[in-house]
């Protein structure tokens, strides 16, 4: 439209133009400024305690570094790898933790969707079960460890007279894994209800109704109508807690103490690094525990697509 | 799979009951034993009943009357609080600017706190453990605090800006017209209303922190910044001969204590908090 305007008043209102421009971007410059220094404390913290200790322990698992020898200090390449990789203890551990998270993982899944499904639509004294529920997740895992390593503890406990025969259970291999599979699942299934319920509360209720009208019966209402809606939330409280139950230790120290061959990888890590003081076999075992853990978490998010948490970048609606 | 539509009949509820029962059953079955085993006399202590037969405080006043459990609480509440409050502060600042303001590196920002939630925390132990015996830190509360900030940060980044998006931020709008810088509007504004979301990721932060074993087993040898859950795990009794059940139960109960509180008042925030941050974050 410029050209029906006189050259001073084109002048003057690309002038104008101008000005607003500038004084949006030194607005928007002042944002860019306030978001960078808001978020700089964050990010200095978790760059300089998880960052580059993370880089440091890539740096570890290339030396033979043993605290007992620090005069053997050597840069060795790949040789930690190699030891740890052809060691029958790690891949024990390994398999033992795979066991642990894929049971009690599925087992919760099932668990936390029918308590999501209690807590959702109870008739009566919801804010009871809501409030019950959330002791498991709040309460120390220690302590509920020991709660039930003496449960389980002829003599002591009442569980192993009542379930066992009075049988010492955490002293097998089989028995001791079953009861720390038992500790992770009642610790953690209420976690995985909720969210599961924040998901359930995404169904349309009308959808379930029409659902209804039409004849679908409740197993039918369920698998047709809510778990298609739900799925990213299920997704979700499944990476949180394959993630979290791959990192067993708790229960594991208190339990058995990873005897019997019930090593998990964080405790046979933890073993080499902090009882046997072997920094480098500690360090190389760290970087591959980090690495299946990415390898999970890869897996999920492929699966997840947009559904991911923080692919939604928030932002102003 | 009941409940859609149709008139509430007593039955319905009658079952409803039963399946609550149930429920509230399964949550409190381990926590009630081990109240049961804090109050039992050294004598019944092996008798596996359920509800005590001769019933003592003994156990709490023997704990109590130790310097290595009440330290140890010291430490635990100490280390919490001081963790808590830091990483809620910059959390707070974070979130508010990923829920908020515009700049670069947002998404990287999101990523990274995605990233150090889901990571192992095996994974620190041997480089911290190493950086933090150069440094001096090692067996020290900042030796501890640092890492519980590190891994409270995530939590607090994603469930304050799920909050965040929920506050009415027109009157961010209405401060900036009436003058105030950005700043201003954060702090005189904003923050107010935030509070109670503020105050509901600080209850989860803390949890968390209270709940960490492995840092705490893993970058601490004495008493000096030893937390409660790992004292619990080197109670030996004060004999060789002496069974260290009662002391163990009594602290366990004691560290218990404020998480049942946080619970009973706050189940509704605790509840909130946790599942907007998981899938709305």
């Amino acid at each position: 439209m410029s050209h029906a305007l006189t050259t001073e008043e084109g002048e003057r209102a690309s002038e104008g133009r101008q000005k607003a421009k500038a004084a949006l971007s030194e607005g928007k410059k002042a944002e860019r400024r306030l978001g960078l220094l808001l978020c700089a404390p964050a990010v200095l913290v978790m760059a300089g305690v998880a960052g580059w200790p993370i880089l440091y322990s890539l740096w570890l698992s290339l030396q033979r570094y043993d605290l007992k020898f620090p005069d053997r200090k050597e840069f060795v390449w790949f040789d930690n790898y190699v030891t740890v990789l052809s060691n029958s203890y790690w891949w024990n551990a390994v398999w033992i933790t795979v066991v642990i998270t894929v049971v009690s993982v599925v087992i919760e899944l099932v668990l936390g969707m029918a308590l999501a499904l209690i807590m959702h639509r109870t008739l009566v004294g919801r804010g009871i079960v809501r409030t019950s529920t959330l002791i498991p997740y709040g309460i120390v895992t220690v302590v509920a460890a020991f709660s039930w390593r003496y449960a389980w503890t002829p003599g002591t406990g009442y569980l192993s007279e009542l379930v066992a025969g009075g049988e010492p259970v955490l002293t097998q291999k089989i028995p001791a894994l079953m009861v720390v599979i038992l500790a992770e699942i009642w610790k953690t299934t209420p976690f995985m209800a909720l969210l599961l319920m924040a998901g359930l509360a995404l169904v349309p209720e009308d959808l379930l109704k029409a659902a209804a009208m039409d004849g679908a019966n409740g197993w039918q209402r369920f698998t047709k109508v809510m778990v298609p809606v739900m799925k990213p939330a299920i997704l979700v409280a499944l990476l949180f807690r394959t993630l979290d139950a791959f990192r067993v230790f708790d229960n594991l120290f208190v339990l058995t103490g990873g005897s019997q061959g019930t090593t998990s990888v964080s405790m046979i890590a933890y073993n080499n690094l902090i009882k046997g003081l072997n920094l480098g076999i500690g360090s190389t075992m760290s970087v591959l525990i980090f690495l299946m853990v990415a390898l999970i978490a890869f897996v999920f998010i492929k699966l997840f697509g947009t559904a991911a948490p923080g692919s939604d970048n928030g932002g102003r609606r | 799979m009941a409940g859609i539509g149709g008139a509430e009949t007593t039955g319905r509820k009658a079952r409803w009951a039963v399946l609550n029962v149930l429920v509230v059953a399964y949550a409190l079955f381990p926590v009630l034993w081990i109240v049961s085993l804090s109050f039992k006399t050294k004598e019944t202590l092996a008798d596996g009943n359920f509800i005590p037969r001769e019933w003592t405080l003994e156990n709490y006043t023997s704990i109590f009357s130790t310097t290595e459990f009440v330290r140890a609480l010291v430490n635990s509440i100490g280390i919490a609080l001081i963790a808590t409050a830091i990483a809620v502060v910059f959390g707070t600042m974070a979130a508010y600017a990923i829920a908020r303001l515009d700049f670069p590196g947002k998404r990287v920002l999101v990523g990274i706190s995605l990233l150090v939630s889901m990571f192992p925390q095996i994974s620190l132990i041997s480089p911290l453990f190493e950086i933090e015996r150069t440094l001096g830190l090692f067996d020290t509360w900042p030796g501890l605090i640092l890492p519980y900030i590190t891994f409270g940060l995530p939590l607090a980044i994603y469930t304050l800006s799920a909050f965040f998006r929920e506050i009415p931020w027109e009157l961010e709008k209405a401060a900036k017209m009436d003058g105030a810088t950005p700043g201003q509007a954060f702090r005189r504004v904003i923050a107010p209303l935030a509070a109670p979301g503020v105050f509901t990721t600080a209850i989860l932060v803390f949890i968390f922190c209270w709940n960490d074993f492995l840092f705490a087993i893993s970058l601490t040898s004495t008493e000096n910044s030893r937390t409660v859950p790992v004292a619990l795990s080197f109670f030996t009794g004060s004999s060789q001969f002496e069974d260290p059940t009662g002391s163990i139960a009594a602290a366990a109960v004691v560290i218990t204590i404020p998480i049942i509180l946080f619970v009973l008042f706050f189940q509704r925030r605790i509840v909130a908090g946790l599942t907007s941050g998981a899938v709305k974050g």
